[in-house]
């Protein structure tokens, strides 16, 4: 589903990506974690198609960036740090926007589902600039399952969120988990990471230091590896 | 520290040879003119600094274009040398217009549609320069300034096509009668000569001080990446 | 358990995101005023500030009017560009945008659309103000026909421009800085163009502004949909 071959991402002379390879099989959960400034943001904008990579290839479900990155996008659901919402319009407009720019059938219905679905339906007609930080959150991975993307990237979602966001965000996880979407989520939560995932991944120094099968994982164990891989071991 | 490459050292020699000539050609070939006097000199470099200016001008949106097209940045080092002379120059023909002005029209600024379009494609080529220093990732700074330089390159003849019909309607102008406002005169033959050779010599200024500034360029950048190479130490 | 299999993916049409872009901007906009509020005011006291710096009499007034009535839009114009790409820019929401699947241009056209109705309310404000302030006749179909052109143009490159402007760190003195040298051929010939109706001068000196206005729109529409995906890649 998604492949990616000696990615290098430069900012004018400073490398941040350097020859990243990484594979994701239709279906799969990884997680991402990483040291701050280990260009997971970076990584997550390029596969997002907002950022083009200086050199390397990258393909989603067979296309290529950023040549054919048009194709890509409506099959691409994002959840960044910013909730990319607008602050004038109420819950169900902003959704009702996306959904005409992702040209969304039964659009109405499917807003209505998608509201339920992230415990927003009471707070529909309410401006968004009046949303608590864990609404708007909600209210974003609304906005990225809309049109029911067959990859998702979330950059670092639980940030912010008090306890029962964070726990509605984990049943939305695993819900799109169940339906058999490629997710790639980059986060700072090992032991989350580890319980949701079905493989978790460590970028360092701009490339991916270690990759964890679910399987062969023991997520106690996970803190002491991680530490290893940064530290350079 | 790299050696200044041959074909620039001849360049240059070339460059000082022609100046000299020029001089020569525009101080005491060149007849004295009937009207204006000795003031009249001046038109031959203030026409070279307002053909260099243009010149300038059209490499950096050409420069612009290529690097849209290719993302060699190489191309953005050529289109930012270029508007830096093209900034000098255009200048050099705003004020030697100036200087002609006073004493042959009693007048330090004309609203000739040749002054005012050389001084609005001063402010776009200032304009260039402000958008470049605000934006820091250095691709972006590049596209936005190749695009600035298309826009910019299209509205200038517009402008002075503009301000040409404003001024062949309403030829009431401040300071001079003259609607064209040029001080017009006949050039003999060795006028003509002193002028052509002024613009091929200034045209070979212009190559060679941006021969000079792309190698800056270009040194400039190598220390930046030495610079980025030591600090990442072994990382 | 089975994989539930995605709904189709589906592009919306040009038309259809440019018209998603305008209503968003639109709504959100009708709902704060600032936008507008801020031009509102703006554009009155130019207006105002105008009356005190010219001697306004009846006799200077006529062949002022025109010159006062465009500063006072390019200036207030610059307030409209500059927190209409900001909104975007400022809450990541471009992003968004361009995460969708829609054509770059799309973005362009529906901000340019958004940005000239805003103008437009401005203008619709300020000539009868003007027009009773002044006790002069400003509604003349010609006259209202050059401000549209003129704004489209203005318009036209003032997006393209605010859209690069955003990103600079001086943002909002920037904008003027850039746009003000690009668009003086549409200041020049709309002003020139609003005197000839409004002194009721003949066609022959009225077309050849119109012409240049007609010119600059084209050109610079067709040169912004060419170039507008540069100016959002990253």
């Amino acid at each position: 589903m998604i492949e990616v071959r000696r990615l290098v991402k430069t900012f004018g002379l400073k490398p941040v990506l350097r020859g990243l390879d990484f594979d994701v099989a239709p279906g799969e959960f990884v997680a991402l974690l990483g040291p701050n400034g280990a260009g997971k943001t970076t990584f997550l904008r390029i596969l997002a198609s907002l950022s083009r990579p200086t050199m390397g290839e990258v393909r989603l479900s067979g296309y290529r960036l950023p040549g054919q990155a048009a194709a890509v996008r409506s099959i691409l659901g994002v959840v960044s740090h910013q909730p990319l919402l607008y602050g004038d319009l109420t819950g169900e407009e902003n959704l009702r926007f996306y959904g005409r720019l992702y040209n969304v059938p039964s659009l109405e219905a499917r807003l209505t589902d998608v509201l339920r679905m992230v415990g927003l339906a009471a707070r529909r007609r309410d401006l968004v600039r009046q949303y608590s930080r864990g609404m708007q959150q909600r209210l974003a991975i609304g906005r990225a399952v809309l049109h029911d993307p067959e990859i998702m990237l979330f950059d670092e979602p639980h940030t912010g969120l008090d306890q029962e966001a964070s726990q509605m965000l984990d049943e939305v996880l695993r819900q799109v988990a169940a339906r058999g979407r490629t997710v790639v989520m980059t986060s700072h939560d090992l032991l989350r990471s580890a319980e949701l995932a079905t493989r978790v991944d460590v970028l360092s120094r701009g490339v991916i230091a270690a990759s964890y099968p679910r399987a062969t994982l023991e997520p106690a164990a996970l803190p002491a590896l991680y530490r290893e891989v940064i530290r350079g071991g | 520290m790299e050696p200044m490459p041959r074909g620039l050292k001849v360049l240059n020699a070339v460059t000082g040879v022609l100046f000299v000539i020029a001089l020569y050609l525009v101080w005491f070939y060149a007849p004295r003119e009937a009207v204006m006097g000795e003031v009249q000199r001046v038109f031959y470099f203030h026409v070279a600094a307002g053909w260099v200016g243009a010149l300038a001008f059209i490499v950096a949106v050409v420069a612009g274009i290529a690097y849209l097209r290719r993302g060699d940045h190489r191309w953005d080092r050529v289109g930012l040398a270029s508007v830096e002379i093209g900034i000098v120059f255009t200048l050099i023909n705003i004020l030697s217009g100036s200087i002609w002005a006073r004493p042959v029209w009693n007048t330090w600024w004309t609203w000739d549609p040749r002054l005012v379009t050389a001084t609005v494609m001063e402010l776009v080529y200032i304009a260039y320069v402000m958008l470049r220093q605000g934006i820091e990732d250095p691709e972006r700074r590049a596209r936005y300034g190749a695009i600035y330089a298309i826009v910019g390159f299209i509205s200038v003849p517009l402008t002075f096509l503009s301000i040409r019909i404003f001024r062949t309607i309403h030829p009431v102008v401040i300071g001079s009668g003259d609607p064209t406002a040029q001080g017009a005169f006949d050039m003999t033959p060795k006028m003509l000569t002193a002028f052509m050779f002024s613009l091929l010599t200034f045209t070979f200024v212009y190559a060679t001080l941006l021969w000079h500034r792309l190698r800056l360029e270009a040194l400039n950048e190598r220390v930046e990446r030495r610079k980025i190479e030591l600090t990442a130490g072994g990382a | 358990m089975a994989a539930e299999s995605a709904l189709p993916a589906r592009r919306p049409s040009f038309v259809q995101a440019v018209a998603a872009v305008v209503w968003k901007d639109l709504a959100a906009e009708f709902r704060s005023r600032e936008l507008l509020g801020g031009m509102l005011v703006f554009a009155l006291l130019v207006v105002l500030i105008f009356n005190f710096a010219l001697e306004l009499d009846v006799r200077t007034r006529s062949t002022v009017t025109a010159g006062v009535l465009w500063v006072t839009f390019a200036f207030a114009g610059t307030l409209g560009l500059n927190r209409s790409m900001a909104s975007e820019k400022d809450r990541g929401c471009l992003d968004g945008l361009l995460l969708a699947p829609v054509d770059r241009s799309a973005i362009y056209f529906g901000k340019v659309i958004a940005n000239l109705a805003f103008m437009l309310i401005v203008e619709a404000f300020v000539l009868p103000v003007y027009g009773l302030l002044y006790n002069v006749s400003l509604l003349h179909p010609g006259l209202l026909g050059v401000i549209l052109l003129g704004s489209v143009g203005y318009v036209g490159v003032g997006t393209l421009l605010a859209s690069m402007a955003v990103q600079a760190r001086t943002r909002d003195v920037l904008l003027p800085i850039l746009l003000f040298p690009v668009v003086l051929p549409v200041l020049v010939a709309a002003v020139k163009a609003s005197e000839g109706f409004l002194q009721g001068l003949g066609s022959a000196d009225i077309l050849p502004w119109v012409n240049i206005l007609l010119v600059y729109d084209v050109i610079f529409l067709v040169v912004a949909w060419l170039v507008y995906d540069y100016v959002v890649e990253e």
